[in-house]
């Protein structure tokens, strides 16, 4: 099928017939909504549609209905993200594998819709799986993953699948989509480790003293550890059923015997592809390294491509204020007691489109080993 | 039926740690010996919560959850929807406080229910964030001292007069609304039994006297409902579908000025602010009976 990254968001979820969805619509993760809508309303599936009254209610229901043992979706992005903040916590604390593609968009001020990471990074700590794709295809095939990565007994947490607003969202790809049962075979029905049964009474989100929070906390920490291999398995799995492989948490890109490696993540990895091939025919020794997973984040993966390669170059597309990109922060702690130089890329941010020019020129900063660590490329008035 | 018809069994136990006199935990387990085990529980942030729930204690024998303060609501959607899907019968209850119900969680409330979501909404008004320390919410009546309200040297108390928040939930038109009181049991276990036996969305709003944050003697909590009844400060009533179609009246009206003596919240009340108080009253009394008191 020929689809947008929102549509291929919403027939993910089909098919892996999540049986309640509490949702509220923000450009421009509309579409996920109003094609589930159709879905629903057409009666092609019998799950519970709550259109809620803010995106706040609909992780709170969400959550309520998980609890309950039933699998549940909803998607945002932006100030929609930041409306949910408390409710993702307490999703990801309950330990309930809830599924929820992000799309990419700035987060006012001033008040944009186009691409920008700040929504979903500031969410790092929210102890969510949180990974980006780079096509509408992958946005389908990680929902139908999330739900079995997260599902696992040795993980148990939730999913945040990202997809760049618009670049995604609102452009269509043709999308190789699996049948109902073949997604099925490979996502049994959803096994709830505890609900909320009335045969079993529990309670669920107690108000808890000091005794017992911080084994709590590091029983998630682990579980996100865990989650590594985790993701390895279950992109292996798919590979196997789909034909799609996904290689994990990262995908090495012309990285065995590159000097000069760009780790990139979203939509960019496609046009710094191109980049790297031809670069490659110039007979330079570039590589490309797609970071799929922000959380857990992939340092070994990271450490692994550094080895060899004389510079690093990370690509950010939102900014942690007076230090430098989210990734760049993550890479560096990654690389630390490497000697390498490790730069920081800024581009596209609040939108903007990043042309296989800029990337150019990041390979470029990267080869002249120029001083510096941080470049805000197109960034009017100032030079590089 | 009558409260000594009630099952013996309670699915709220003994043992919590409620403050003595308090309201809620006789409104509470009153009302789960007529849902039955057949219920799951949310509450949000509020005193019950802390005094019901917390690990390892737990004084529910049925499903219980948390999430946070201002979703009530929105939770009991995700419950209800949850077992619809599931075809299995429960019945979603919500007991929230009046500050998780008139300010921080009206949104959700209003939303789930437009939405006509098939959950029972408790709140139980004890008319100040009690939770956190006596603070004042929309549901704390006029000249009360709380600790964000205080009865200082310039300004005597709250300022405003209480949020009508039964009459805005009859505004939404939802299958049933009712409001009761702990002094009035007969009529409690009705309006709870009743609200058990209709589907779609239903709020009970009852009136909980808080000994600690009204500051009166915790053995006089019944007859402080009671007066807040004969006065009118707080009406009986239920509606269906917006349109009220039982209120009582009380037989002998008594002046607010009785209500509130006995509680140190008002203490420091002026002639001129108990009449404030006593026409605020008395409109609300027109509004709902067509007539002033007599």
């Amino acid at each position: 099928m020929v689809v947008t990254g929102d549509y291929a968001s919403a027939y993910g979820a089909l098919l892996c017939d999540v049986d309640v969805v509490a949702a509220y619509p923000i450009t421009p993760q509309t579409l996920i909504v109003e094609e589930f809508s159709n879905f629903v309303n057409d009666g092609i599936t019998d799950a519970e549609l709550i259109m809620v009254e803010s995106e706040h209610s609909a992780m709170s229901a969400c959550i309520a209905a998980q609890a309950c043992g039933v699998r549940t979706f909803t998607a945002t992005s932006s100030q929609g993200l930041a409306l949910m903040h408390e409710m993702l916590f307490i999703a990801s604390a309950l330990r309930l594998p809830i599924v929820m593609p992000v799309v990419n968009r700035t987060l006012a001020a001033p008040i944009g819709i186009w691409c920008e990471h700040n929504d979903s990074m500031p969410e790092r700590d929210a102890g969510w799986l949180q990974m980006s794709c780079e096509d509408n295809q992958e946005v389908l095939d990680m929902i139908i993953m999330a739900y079995k990565i997260g599902e696992r007994k040795d993980v148990l947490l939730p999913v945040m699948p990202c997809l760049d607003a618009f670049i995604l969202s609102h452009t269509v790809e043709p999308v190789d989509a699996p049948s109902s049962d073949e997604v099925a075979e490979f996502l049994p029905k959803y096994n709830p480790y505890a609900e909320l049964d009335p045969e079993k009474p529990m309670a669920i989100g107690t108000f808890t003293p000091p005794e017992y929070i911080q084994e709590l906390r590091y029983q998630q920490h682990v579980a996100m550890e865990r989650a590594k291999k985790a993701i390895k398995e279950v992109t292996e799995e798919f590979y196997k059923k789909f034909g799609r492989n996904y290689y994990g948490l990262v995908e090495e890109y012309r990285c065995d015997d590159a000097d000069y490696i760009l780790v990139t993540n979203g939509t960019v990895t496609g046009t710094a592809r191109e980049v790297v091939d031809e670069l490659r025919n110039k007979g330079k020794k570039v590589g490309l390294l797609k970071l799929r997973f922000y959380r857990p984040f992939p340092a070994e993966e990271l450490r692994k491509v550094a080895e060899n390669a004389e510079a690093i170059g990370i690509y950010d597309r939102a900014i942690s204020y007076g230090v430098g990109g989210p990734l760049f922060i993550e890479a560096r702690n990654a690389l630390y007691g490497y000697t390498l130089p490790v730069y920081n890329f800024l581009a596209g941010l609040g939108g903007r489109d990043v042309t296989k020019k800029d990337v150019e020129k990041m390979f470029e900063i990267m080869m002249e080993k120029r001083k510096g660590e941080i470049y805000w490329l197109n960034t009017r008035g100032v030079k590089i | 039926m009558n409260i000594k018809d009630l099952p013996e069994e309670s699915l709220f136990t003994p043992g919590h740690t409620a403050c003595a006199g308090c309201a809620a935990p006789a409104i509470v387990r009153n009302m789960m010996k007529i849902f039955g085990k057949d219920t799951i529980v949310y509450t949000p942030a509020n005193c019950l919560l802390v005094f019901s729930g917390t690990y390892p204690h737990l004084a529910w024998k049925v499903p219980y959850l948390h999430e946070a303060f201002e979703n009530t609501a929105a939770c009991l959607s995700g419950i209800a929807r949850a077992y619809k899907k599931k075809g299995k019968k429960v019945i979603a209850v919500g007991f929230a406080g009046d500050g998780g119900t008139y300010d921080i969680g009206i949104q959700a409330l209003s939303g789930a229910a437009e939405r006509n979501e098939d959950v029972i909404y408790v709140c139980y008004d004890n008319e100040a964030y009690m939770n956190t320390g006596i603070q004042r919410s929309g549901a704390t009546p006029y000249g009360a001292d709380t600790t964000t309200t205080p009865a200082g040297r310039k300004i005597l108390g709250k300022l405003e007069h209480k949020k009508d928040m039964a009459e805005i939930m009859r505004a939404h038109e939802v299958p049933y609304v009712a409001t009761m009181s702990i002094s009035h049991q007969k009529d409690f276990i009705e309006k709870t039994k009743k609200a058990k036996e209709i589907s779609g969305f239903r709020y009970l709003h009852v009136l909980s006297p808080c000994p600690t944050g009204w500051r009166f003697d915790p053995s006089k909590s019944i007859e402080m409902a009671r007066k807040a009844v004969e006065s009118g400060m707080w009406t009986l009533y239920e509606a269906e579908y917006g349109e009220i179609t039982n209120i009582y009246k009380p037989k002998k009206k008594i002046p607010v000025e009785e209500y509130i003596k006995g509680q140190g919240r008002f203490r420091h009340l002026t002639p001129e602010m108990i009449k404030a108080l006593q026409d605020w009253v008395d409109r609300k009394w027109k509004k709902l009976y067509g007539e002033l008191p007599q």
